[in-house]
């Protein structure tokens, strides 16, 4: 008897998905034309983006570079492509991108503050990109805040470094006082002694310095500063010297003293309740009044401390936050293992803390990037400042479009760059559950 | 046997101040409160030194002394001759009517390109993504004064609306007027209205057609709000809901229609006349391009808070009202929007309070919000710095602390109960 099957014995081959459903056209159908509704919206928004790049392209490409004035670039664009057509003026950024990027420094000094510039990214090596950099790098991170100013300011090399000594001499200070009187003791001395070492002795000791052996490089006047070196300067400045100050207040504030507690709750309060704008008028009008008569220092320099209160107000915000989202076990562990509050803050909590609030301290960060161009409020020239100049120029009035395109894709570019970091950053740091 | 025998009595030192835990919390507080008077006070008393030098008593008897500026925005009456005080007032309404107006854009727009953002549709998903970025990396002041710089330069002069072959045409039937100088639309007008009544000596008038109006609108929406209970009611008894939503509608039209009718409605068009339009109400270029940069660039970010807010609801919430046999619009009303609301309200809020703080940017265009009068021409007027961004000052803050004290209510309200 043959055998039967009723049942196929053997597998088909797999067959191949519909065409429709698999590669380019189902992608297309998947995503784009699923339902008569998704297909209309598709169709639309083709339509929009055709509609903006048909305007926008010929505007771009078909326009004109070299010019000494809107009307002479005007009528090159005529010239070229014929009289209708309306092509951007390119020429004035070719003209004056020098000064939007630097103010008015003077030109045979460019190179202090672009090496100010890069070596800030090899000072910030060691901080963002600690597997690839060597570990020694982290001195130069260390002096690189005296490094920068004195590119940017100039004047004697004394200066700075009088200003590093303090510090050296409040850790001699520590070390020299804590095996004698103790550990508080040689806290409160390592805060003293430089502090007493700045008031009374620096300038002294540079002066002198300088006389005896004249170190230095020319000086430049803070109003010189402008465009987005000034820009860059204070959103540099503010967002390091505001994660410090945040961080200290929001212990404050999450602190159980309670008249530190409530002094912090009022100053973050009060700053992130009245607008930058009104602080900027505090130091434009008002801090000369506040402090002693006579005393008249510099209007960059007073927004700067302005500016970095302001941020430290909202990054404390932020680093409560990630505080609080720490789960109280943390904390009683760290108390189990009998670790003092500090001990427990710098080993346990905030490295927890901090790593839950890098979306935060990014996009604080971001904030006061752009909150820089207010300077230009208070008549600093930032690059939306020198704008204005630009625009009340008779060559160039008139012009719109290129100038604040140019500018909005610069502070894109910064911006952006910093968010894509900080996502880089949370990926990296990702060790827990998911 | 060991017997429990008390802890010897210690005695106070001085040194424990430093050393004991249980008082060295003590010594800080005090230390921090004696530094904190001394900054204080040193502050206060360079101040006054300050003042003394320039030959200024602190006060703020200026307030009501003429201004002698005028106010090109306003609401309220004013002329130069009207004091600072009244004024500082005006910039208030100013800033506040541009924080609504804003808001509200904000919040229609945000929510559209949140949920837009999500969309299965790739090409929308992606345009959406090119808004918000492209938005939110740019500042606002750089937005609100390219905005402007956009409205004076490309849109038409009034002076092209002229003539037979005008270059510009007004829009919507001859009704709307969209010039350089600000936009010029149809302003509501009573032939027969009960006119106005002053308020606190004349310092302000308030319109009792308007009010009329108000009052009914409020007790119309009270009405209808009745008419949903009971059917809510019905529903819950006998599980069929009847059909309310033309009386609903019914309720708030009709009242509203017969009032307008017997106050004399109608609109007063723009109307072009020498160089200028006149008639119909002006909101002008710098208000116009203030509220459109807040509220785009606002926008960017209200989206991605929406868009949080709809992605934290996990996805089994859907399922589960799917299960129970719930449509989608309903298990979108019923269960996302209730949970999603909670995590997007909080966010929401506080990106209210920075568009009204960042209405101060309005300076940058000649705005005159409380910032360009109060701290801007009054200041610089008087020379009483101190006293006017004081004053200026404290009015953000109690803007701020009020809309903070809103949502620490709602937080409270919304917060979840736990067992």
């Amino acid at each position: 008897m043959s055998e039967v099957s009723f049942v196929r014995t053997e597998m088909l081959p797999e067959q191949a998905p519909p065409a429709t459903t698999v590669g380019f056209v189902g992608w297309i159908r998947h995503n784009l034309f699923t339902g008569w509704f998704n297909s209309i919206a598709t169709v639309l928004s083709m339509l929009v983006i055709y509609f903006v790049l048909s305007k926008i392209l010929p505007w771009m490409f078909m326009s004109s570079w070299s010019a000494g004035s809107l009307h002479e670039c005007r009528e090159a664009i005529a010239a070229a492509y014929g009289e209708h057509h309306e092509g951007a003026c390119w020429a004035v950024i070719r003209e004056r991108w020098i000064q939007l990027f630097f103010g008015f420094y003077p030109s045979e000094l460019y190179w202090r503050p672009i090496l100010a510039f890069f070596s800030l990214f090899v000072a910030l090596g060691p901080v963002l990109f600690a597997e690839y950099v060597p570990k020694k790098l982290i001195w130069f991170t260390a002096i690189f805040p005296f490094f920068g100013a004195w590119l940017l300011w100039g004047g004697s090399i004394w200066v700075p470094i009088s200003a590093i000594l303090g510090f050296v001499l409040g850790y001699v200070a520590y070390r020299v006082i804590t095996p004698i009187l103790g550990s508080l003791a040689g806290v409160i001395a390592a805060a003293a002694v430089p502090v007493l070492w700045w008031i009374a002795l620096a300038s002294l000791f540079a002066s002198s310095l300088e006389s005896i052996i004249p170190l230095g490089i020319e000086a430049v006047e803070s109003r010189k500063f402008g465009g987005f070196m000034l820009s860059i300067t204070i959103g540099v400045v503010a967002i390091f010297g505001s994660l410090p100050l945040g961080i200290v207040l929001a212990l404050g504030r999450q602190s159980d003293l309670l008249i530190v507690k409530a002094l912090c709750v009022g100053f973050i309060e009060f700053i992130r309740g009245v607008p930058l704008i009104t602080l900027l008028f505090v130091a434009s009008t008002l801090l000369n009044i506040f402090l002693p008569p006579g005393t008249n220092f510099d209007i960059i320099l007073r927004v700067l401390i302005m500016v970095t209160l302001f941020a430290a107000a909202y990054m404390a915000e932020v680093v409560r936050g990630g505080l609080a989202a720490l789960p109280t076990g943390q904390y009683e562990a760290a108390d189990a293992l009998g670790l003092d509050y500090w001990k427990a803050q710098r080993l346990i909590i905030m490295p927890q803390a901090l790593k839950i609030s890098i979306p935060g301290i990014v996009s604080t960060f971001i904030g006061v990037f752009k909150d820089t161009t207010l300077v230009s409020i208070i008549a600093l020239l930032d690059p939306l400042g020198l704008l204005a100049g630009i625009r009340a120029d008779s060559n160039w009035n008139g012009i719109v479009w290129e100038l604040y395109g140019f500018l909005a894709l610069i502070f894109f570019i910064f911006c952006f760059s910093m968010s894509r970091y900080s996502m880089y950053l949370e990926r990296k740091l990702q060790t827990g559950h998911q | 046997m060991t017997t429990l025998t008390d802890p010897p009595k210690e005695s106070f030192r001085l040194s424990m101040l430093i050393y004991d835990t249980r008082y060295r919390s003590m010594t800080i507080q005090v230390v921090a409160l004696i530094g904190f008077l001394i900054a204080i006070g040193w502050l206060i008393s360079n101040t006054a030194n300050n003042l003394a030098e320039l030959g200024k008593e602190p006060s703020f008897g200026f307030l009501w002394e003429p201004a002698g500026y005028d106010i090109n925005q306003r609401l309220l009456d004013y002329n130069s001759q009207s004091p600072h005080i009244r004024a500082a007032v005006i910039g208030l309404m100013n800033t506040l009517v541009v924080a609504v107006l804003g808001c509200i854009t904000a919040t229609v727009l945000g929510v559209t390109i949140g949920v837009l953002r999500l969309s299965k549709n790739w090409i929308i998903a992606r345009l959406m993504t090119i808004y918000v970025e492209s938005f939110r990396n740019v500042p606002v002041l750089l937005w609100i004064v390219f905005a402007m710089a956009i409205i004076t330069e490309t849109l038409p002069q009034p002076k092209d609306f002229r003539g037979e072959d005008a270059i510009a045409t007004m829009k919507l039937g001859d009704s709307v007027a969209i010039t350089n100088r600000g936009v010029y639309i149809p302003e509501p007008l009573f032939s027969s209205g009960i006119g106005d009544v002053s308020v606190f000596n004349d310092a302000f008038e308030v319109s009792l057609d308007l009010m009329a109006i108000l009052a009914l609108l409020g007790a119309s929406l009270v009405i209808s709000g009745l008419i949903k209970k009971r059917a809510d009611q019905i529903q819950a008894a006998t599980g069929v809901r009847p059909t309310t939503w033309y009386a609903r509608l019914g309720v708030i039209v009709i009242p509203m229609a017969i009032l307008l009718y017997v106050l004399g409605f109608h609109l007063g068009y723009p109307e072009l006349k020498g160089f200028n339009f006149t008639g119909g109400t002006h909101l002008r270029n710098s208000l116009i391009a203030l509220w459109l940069a807040l509220s785009l660039y606002t926008a960017a970010f209200i989206a991605e808070i929406v868009r949080a807010g709809i992605l934290a609801i996990s996805k089994g919430q859907t399922e589960a009202a799917s299960a129970l046999g719930l449509r989608p619009s309903r298990t979108m009303n019923l269960v996302i929007l209730p949970q999603a609301l909670r995590v997007i309200i909080p966010p929401l809020i506080s990106n209210y309070l920075n568009l009204t703080k960042n209405s101060s940017l309005a300076i940058a265009v000649g705005y005159m919000d409380l910032t360009g009068t109060l701290m801007g021409i009054t200041l610089n007027q008087t020379g009483r710095e101190l006293e006017t961004v004081l004053l200026g000052m404290l009015v953000y803050l109690t803007i701020s602390l009020s809309i903070s004290m809103v949502m620490n209510w709602y937080n409270n309200s919304v917060k979840l109960r736990e067992r």
